[in-house]
């Protein structure tokens, strides 16, 4: 009986493609719709309020005033600083990752191929926390990197460095140039992995052809190479970029007390109870993600993911 | 002339690229086992044993743990089921609509962790939800779904639809030839999606710190640590055990896709 049953679905369905996709699609459409966007609209939603400054209760009344808000000064800075902070670590990891990702690309062979692969797999996958608490270890006062300028003797170089105005501090564990470096740390495998998938399609022909036609190696990278992989290095910042964006653990475990947007949603909606700002707060990553996606999407970044 | 030796250059540059991704890593097995108990000093005044017996006997290091286990498992049985069904909608057809599904699945991870975190807390917090086990669960099943989809989508893009015809001739239904034809097609892609899902859930700690009541998965168990450090040497054992449980199910990821990436790579 159940048998003709299910053969008589499996029937309709055959019959009826549209039938099995909407099929297919209503449980994770239901999920994912309901779950997740329910909650983030709600979530906007909550933004176009605001907090009645006597009483700290919600005014569920339309206003623009949550957002006018972030353009006070001390929220721009937050807005400003995590940007440039995004930047940078964006900039910094294809520099470092490209290297690896060509290498790995172009020339490993074999072993070395895996080697590469689990190389960048390994560092990608393991914790997040661990990673950040590896950098505690590493940037702490009587910890190695401290220890090696020391040994080196070099440690009146480090604190000259320390003395600079934004990127110095006390000492590494709490200067922004730690909170980079961590940053830099747990999201280079994220930008590595698409650069590679971007050069493997590169035929070597192109690049022998430029040599050929009389182009120096630098001139070769900048004409040929680098526009070839510009889709990977797109799709791999848009990684590095929006992870950076909506961190709060890492500069609150290593950095300065100079707060980032994260940080700043994680307070409001914590211990400050103010939801509206929170959710006002929430939609700057968005609109710059949605902006970036838009960008990466007209360069062809998302053949490269 | 082009050769196909590296020049040293670059071959320098990467092996240092690849040194700054693995050395921190390496430095937590060396503190797992430094005498040192109240600070982070390097270079560490003796090595001992001792903590890993400590950390053995640690009661909430435990319940973290297979609190962890219970979350990833079930949130991992939910992107799988949720996963495949829209990867498999996704590549069969064209469809109004197709692009803002896959737009809606990837999303999740797209947006910063704290934007789905807070959303969702705000959620259960306007529906009167009281945090527990099941929010963590929900919340982790829904930023896995995007990573088992990714691997069963590529995988049906090679199941040959004739495969798929050439069964349901044959008189199987549209059941047994998932069952028969497709299932063993796309299984290791499956179970490759499935141990990725299964790491980022046991590790992803963003998102549970907003949908967690007073449960302590490990990572929030490690962050607590980190924000104020208490027991440093049980952390040092516990971070050093962490990367070697993450390790396993992303090796076992590679040897299964390991073959079929390599015939993709021969017939480009």
């Amino acid at each position: 009986m159940s048998d003709t049953l299910l053969g008589r679905i499996s029937d309709t369905l055959w019959r009826n493609p549209r039938l099995l996709i909407v099929a297919l699609l209503a449980p994770p459409v239901a999920w994912l719709g309901i779950i997740y966007l329910g909650s983030l609209f709600a979530l906007l939603a909550q933004s176009f309020f605001s907090i009645d400054e006597f009483s700290g209760l919600i005014n569920y009344e339309f206003t623009l005033k949550t957002y006018g808000e972030l353009f006070k000064a001390y929220n721009l800075d937050i807005i400003v600083r995590t940007v440039t902070m995004a930047l940078a670590v964006t900039i910094g990891a294809a520099i470092i990752g490209f290297p690896v990702a060509y290498f790995a690309a172009r020339y490993a062979r074999g072993p070395w191929k895996a080697l590469f692969y689990l190389g960048v797999m390994l560092p990608l996958w393991s914790s997040y926390l661990v990673k950040v608490y590896s950098w505690k270890l590493i940037l702490a006062k009587e910890g190695i990197l401290n220890w090696l300028f020391e040994t080196l003797h070099l440690s009146r170089l480090l604190n000259a460095y320390l003395s600079l105005p934004i990127v110095g501090g006390n000492s590494l564990s709490v200067s922004t140039t730690g909170t980079f470096l961590v940053f830099l740390y747990v999201w280079l495998p994220f930008m590595i992995l698409p650069i590679q998938a971007s050069l493997e399609r590169v035929p070597h022909s192109m690049l022998e052809a430029s040599g050929d036609l009389g182009a120096t190696p630098v001139q070769a990278f900048r004409t040929v190479l680098l526009p070839l992989a510009f889709p990977g290095i797109i799709a791999g910042s848009i990684f590095t970029f929006s992870l950076t964006l909506g961190d709060y653990i890492i500069p609150q475990i290593v950095g300065s007390s100079r707060r980032f947007i994260g940080q700043a949603v994680y307070q409001y909606q914590g211990t400050a109870g103010n939801i509206p700002l929170a959710a006002a707060f929430a939609v700057v990553p968005i609109i710059i993600m949605g902006l970036y996606l838009w960008w990466a999407k007209r360069k062809g970044a998302f053949d490269a993911l | 002339m082009h050769s196909d030796r590296a020049p040293f250059g670059l071959k320098i540059a990467a092996i240092a690229g690849l040194a700054f991704m693995h050395l921190p890593l390496l430095l937590i097995f060396v503190y797992a086992f430094t005498t040192e108990d109240k600070s982070y000093q390097w270079p560490p005044p003796g090595l001992t044993l001792e903590w890993f017996a400590v950390t053995w006997a640690r009661e909430d290091v435990w319940e973290a743990l297979s609190l962890s286990v219970k979350v990833a498992s079930i949130s991992t049985v939910i992107a799988l089921i949720l996963g495949t069904l829209c990867a498999a909608a996704i590549s069969r057809t064209r469809f109004f609509g197709r692009e803002a599904v896959s737009l809606m699945v990837i999303l999740p991870i797209a947006l910063p962790g704290i934007i789905t975190g807070i959303s969702l807390r705000s959620a259960f917090n306007l529906a009167d939800i009281p945090f527990s086990f099941w929010t963590i669960v929900l919340g982790h099943a829904t930023f896995c779904v995007v990573v088992v989809y990714n691997n069963a989508v590529a995988r049906f893009r090679r199941v040959s639809g004739s495969l798929v015809e050439a069964s349901m001739d044959l008189g199987a239904n549209s059941f047994q030839t998932f069952r028969h034809v497709i299932l063993p097609n796309i299984a290791t892609a499956l179970l490759a999606g499935g141990m990725l899902a299964f790491a980022l859930s046991f590790d992803e700690v963003i998102v549970t710190t907003f949908t967690a009541g007073q449960q302590q998965t490990l990572p929030i168990w490690m962050l607590e640590e980190l924000v104020r450090p208490r027991q440093r040497p049980v952390t040092n054992v516990v971070a050093m055990i962490v990367v070697m449980v993450t390790f396993l199910p992303i090796l076992g990821a590679y040897y299964l896709t390991r073959g079929t990436d390599s015939v993709a790579g021969q017939g480009k």
